[in-house]
């Protein structure tokens, strides 16, 4: 089994992929990124992909009870929000407020984060990543909140793009024993580059 | 010998890329920059450098290097056609 911080880069990856696709898509507007069909799936077929990801992580990853229910549930809405995404950019679905599937996927991926990791801000480097991520996930789901109701506005589209992308240099940074800004709790293990 | 040697001016507008399509083109290689940097102020991330001693999950994972191939991926694979699209379309902004 790979250690946890390498699953983290992982899907560092695939988010700073999303981030830069959908920052291109805020840059060029839907109209011009749409032009393309292949174009058209490519960032919910991502985000689907990373929900699909996230099940071996469910299985494999049981460190308790906490981390299953919490990969579990993050799963499903990310697959929730990718396969609305698709279904929008096929027009199967036509209703603007499909697209709250985006925030509700955000939030309740904030809230899993937050929700399992049991240690303070400044335990670990490990700690520090996932409340970092959880807060920035859940700031990330008012951004969304707020595209289906000003579905033009490049600023907000933009701002969600580089959300992942901030997302992605935090998940880079998750090493799973070492120091945070100095601190690092003599519980937390020993410590590795 | 010929002197009708004719060739095709593009349009001043056509010539210069707009502002968006910069912004795109830029994308790709400010990844890849970052992932350069990333990779010599942090080398021993890149554990190829020194293989000695590391079990394969460390040998996979390579984060500056991933984050070099996803900027030359954005780059090569998906700017192009945003960029030709953005063009065809006429913006000028």
């Amino acid at each position: 089994m790979p250690p946890p911080e390498h699953v983290h880069w992982w899907f560092a990856t695939g988010l700073l992929l999303l981030g830069l696709c959908m920052l291109a898509r805020a840059i060029v507007g839907a109209d011009v990124w749409d032009r393309r069909r292949w174009r058209r799936y490519l960032w919910p077929g991502l985000l689907f992909a990373l929900g699909i990801a996230l099940w071996p992580v469910t299985v494999f990853f049981t460190s308790s009870t906490m981390h299953t229910i919490a990969h579990a549930v993050w799963a499903q809405v990310t697959m929730l929000a990718g396969a609305v995404g698709l279904a929008l950019a096929a027009g199967k679905l036509r209703h603007p407020l499909w697209s709250l599937t985006m925030p509700l996927a955000l939030a309740v991926s904030g809230a899993a984060f937050l929700v399992h990791e049991q240690n303070g801000w400044l335990f670990s480097r490990s700690a520090f990543v996932h409340h970092m991520s959880g807060w920035v996930l859940l700031g990330s789901s008012l951004v969304a909140l707020a595209l289906p109701f000003r579905p033009r506005s490049a600023a907000l589209a933009a701002a969600l793009g580089l959300t992942f992308v901030v997302l992605a240099v935090v998940l880079y940074a998750d090493r799973d024993v070492a120091p945070v800004f100095g601190h690092l709790s003599p519980e937390a293990g020993v410590p590795h580059r | 010998m010929s002197t009708q040697v004719a060739t095709k001016a593009e349009s001043r507008s056509r010539a210069r890329r707009s502002t968006r399509a910069l912004a795109v083109l830029a994308i790709g290689p400010a990844t890849v920059l970052a992932g350069f940097i990333w990779a010599m102020l942090q080398p021993y991330r890149i554990t190829l450098l020194d293989p000695a001693g590391q079990g394969f999950w460390w040998l996979v994972s390579e984060p500056p290097l991933y984050v070099i191939a996803a900027g030359l991926f954005f780059h090569l694979v998906i700017a192009p056609g945003v960029v030709a699209d953005s063009e065809e379309g006429g913006e000028s902004r």
